[in-house]
């Protein structure tokens, strides 16, 4: 396990290097200057000479690694070409949106799989069942950004109940916080709902052929205490993995939910700093993303390998 | 030739119909799959056939008196703020996203495989090099990591074929990969090294076909996503660039119009979401088709 752990963690150090190598070569390939296209017609010498210097290009291009991702690990991402704002400060001020709609997204992915994939995994082949494939694989298909216009276009315009973009803070206005959130949350929810509905489908499916179920059955378990005492809790485990994954994908991959409901969160700063040329805005956020996405999938992996000690890691890399 | 000679040399005939004909013939007694075949084969007619189709000047050419149309007789879905027809737009925009679609998958198909095949089949540095690079691929999330390639080479439907391109080269790489692990190690590899074969060979022959499987379920699943994909870019405005149809960029527009003009962002929404979904159908009855353990349990209900 110990072995498993530091394979691990060495593992995700390499990747980690590999994706800030990537990440800082963002700057690199742009063709002509960064700081001069980001200016564009707002351009003034001594704006140029300012962001110039602060962002070090002048430097060889090994030199300039080893400052951004020493910076970096300290928390200094660098400064905005366009507000002059340090990214790191960005990021902050953007953060707690996109916690939000993802952990309401994974709420209602949720609460959308838990229900659906059990009832048809409990009665195969029946209506409930159809209806559960068919609507997973629906809500795998529609584009999140077609689904939010289309409840922009029912639930904000023709019946009127809830904003159609923004966001409000927790603290400031929760009631405002939960109107904003809902229609962005259900929108990136859909897909996510659909993976882990098949997912708990099948591993249902598998825990209900177990040897122990069967005889709890046998000695007269009531069937709502073997399902949740036998059946839910073994299919739990790997429900753990694929959850995790969907969370990890989710607060990255909102970038396009934001969108559409011009939400202000992380995805919205990424893209906006891509309209604006703003390259650093641009490297902190797909940084970012990238390590929220390696960390969560490590606690997944090193989580599992607690929650089921029947799995052998010295097979699996 | 007489009735002893026949006798005596019995006809051969073959006991096994080949691999893709029963494959062929299972996916056929899948409605849905049939259903899905038919929608695409539906897109693909209309992608090579629209400007025959549809007047060209129904797509391209603006005719501002009769903007705003809601659908009707003349205009099936109605018309865009332009007054161009938004049937002859989503019908023209089947061939742009099956084309990126298609052009980008091709890309990821060609460099994942490889990838998957010679980490797979040499083991050691070679795996581990190549995969990390994969890993690293793997970790950005694939819109972003799309987006931020626009960023450098400059939005436009060829610069979105190749971002889309990159950004699922890891999945292939990774499905190709596990499959060879378990082929390597089989009897006819092992033979066809003890007579002499050299790598190329061994992997062109004898890895590369019994590892297609799991390579043709996921090229269907991933024209899914690249189609989706590109609408995506396209709806953000860094993929397919005006005045050319593309259902995302038809998407965008048509949000602007929300109020005044449903039917600018429902039909070109509705195209995407039944491709997407016919191509994730045929993706799932190939899984159930190539998939062995399904395969042996659908024909022992069948014939």
């Amino acid at each position: 396990m110990t072995g498993y752990v530091l394979r691990r963690l060495w593992q995700s150090a390499v990747v980690l290097l590999g994706v800030s190598v990537l990440v800082f070569a963002i700057m690199q390939l742009v063709p002509g200057d960064p700081i001069r296209l980001a200016l564009g017609t707002r351009f003034d010498p001594d704006t140029y000479e300012a962001l110039r210097a602060r962002s070090g290009l002048d430097d060889s291009v090994p030199v300039q690694y080893v400052n951004w991702i020493t910076s970096a690990l300290t928390g200094d991402l660098g400064v905005s070409f366009r507000s002059g704002e340090t990214v790191t400060s960005l990021i902050i001020e953007r953060l707690p949106a996109t916690l939000s709609l993802a952990g309401g997204a994974i709420l209602v992915a949720i609460l959308i799989a838990v229900p659906l994939g059990t009832l048809s995994a409990l009665r195969p082949r029946s209506p409930v069942d159809w209806f559960a494939t068919l609507s997973s694989q629906a809500g795998l298909s529609v584009p999140d950004f077609w689904l939010g216009i289309m409840f922009i276009l029912i639930f904000a315009g023709t019946l009127g109940w809830l904003p159609s973009a923004g966001y409000t803070p927790l603290f400031e206005d929760p009631l405002g916080w939960a109107q904003h959130l809902l229609l962005p949350a259900v929108t990136a929810g859909v897909g996510s709902g659909s993976i882990l509905t098949r997912f708990v489908r099948s591993s249902v499916l598998e825990a209900i052929g177990q040897d122990h179920v069967r005889t709890a059955r046998a000695k007269g378990m009531r069937a709502g205490d073997v399902l949740r005492w036998h059946v839910l809790r073994n299919a739990l485990v790997p429900f753990v993995t694929v959850g995790g994954v969907q969370l990890a994908y989710l607060l990255s991959g909102v970038v396009i939910v934001e969108y559409v409901f011009a939400y202000q969160g992380l995805g919205q700063l990424a893209f906006q700093a891509v309209q604006s040329r703003d390259y650093p805005v641009l490297q902190g956020a797909v940084l970012l993303f990238a390590v929220i996405f390696l960390v969560i999938n490590l606690i997944v992996d090193l989580t599992y390998a607690r929650l089921d000690p029947r799995i052998s890691y010295r097979s699996s890399r | 030739m007489s009735i002893e000679e026949s006798a005596e040399t019995p006809p051969v005939t073959r006991q096994h119909r080949p691999r893709w004909l029963e494959t062929l013939t299972l996916l056929a007694r899948n409605p849905l799959a049939i259903a899905a075949v038919v929608v695409l084969a539906g897109l693909v007619f209309a992608a090579l056939l629209a400007e025959s189709i549809v007047p060209r000047d129904d797509i391209f050419t603006p005719d501002i008196a009769n903007r705003l149309q809601a659908p009707s007789g003349e205009h099936w879905f109605g018309t865009d703020e332009l007054g161009r027809d938004v049937f002859a737009r989503v019908l023209a925009g089947a061939e742009v996203s099956l084309r990126v679609g298609a052009v980008a998958v091709g890309i990821s198909l060609t460099a994942g495989v490889v990838v998957g095949l010679l980490a797979g089949y040499f083991g050691r540095w070679v795996d581990d090099t190549l995969m990390r690079v994969m890993d690293v691929l793997f970790a950005f999330p694939a819109l972003l990591m799309a987006i931020a390639v626009l960023a450098i080479l400059g939005a436009g439907s060829t610069n979105a074929m190749i971002a889309i391109g990159i950004v699922y080269t890891p999945i292939f790489a990774r499905i190709t990969r596990a499959s060879v692990l378990s082929v390597r190690e089989e009897v006819y590899v092992r033979a066809a090294r003890s007579a002499g074969a050299g790598n190329v060979r061994i992997i062109v022959r004898h890895v590369l076909p019994n590892v297609t499987a799991p390579i043709i379920v996921q090229t269907s699943i991933s024209l899914a996503f690249a189609i989706l994909s590109e609408a995506a870019l396209s709806f953000v405005g860094l993929g397919t660039q005006p005045p050319d149809p593309s259902w995302g960029r038809m998407l965008s527009e048509g949000r602007g119009f929300i109020e005044q003009a449903w039917w600018m962002a429902v039909f070109p929404g509705a195209a995407i979401f039944v491709t997407v979904l016919a191509f994730n159908v045929l993706g799932d009855a190939l899984r159930d088709v190539l998939d062995p353990r399904q395969r042996s349990a659908m024909k022992g209900v069948g014939a």
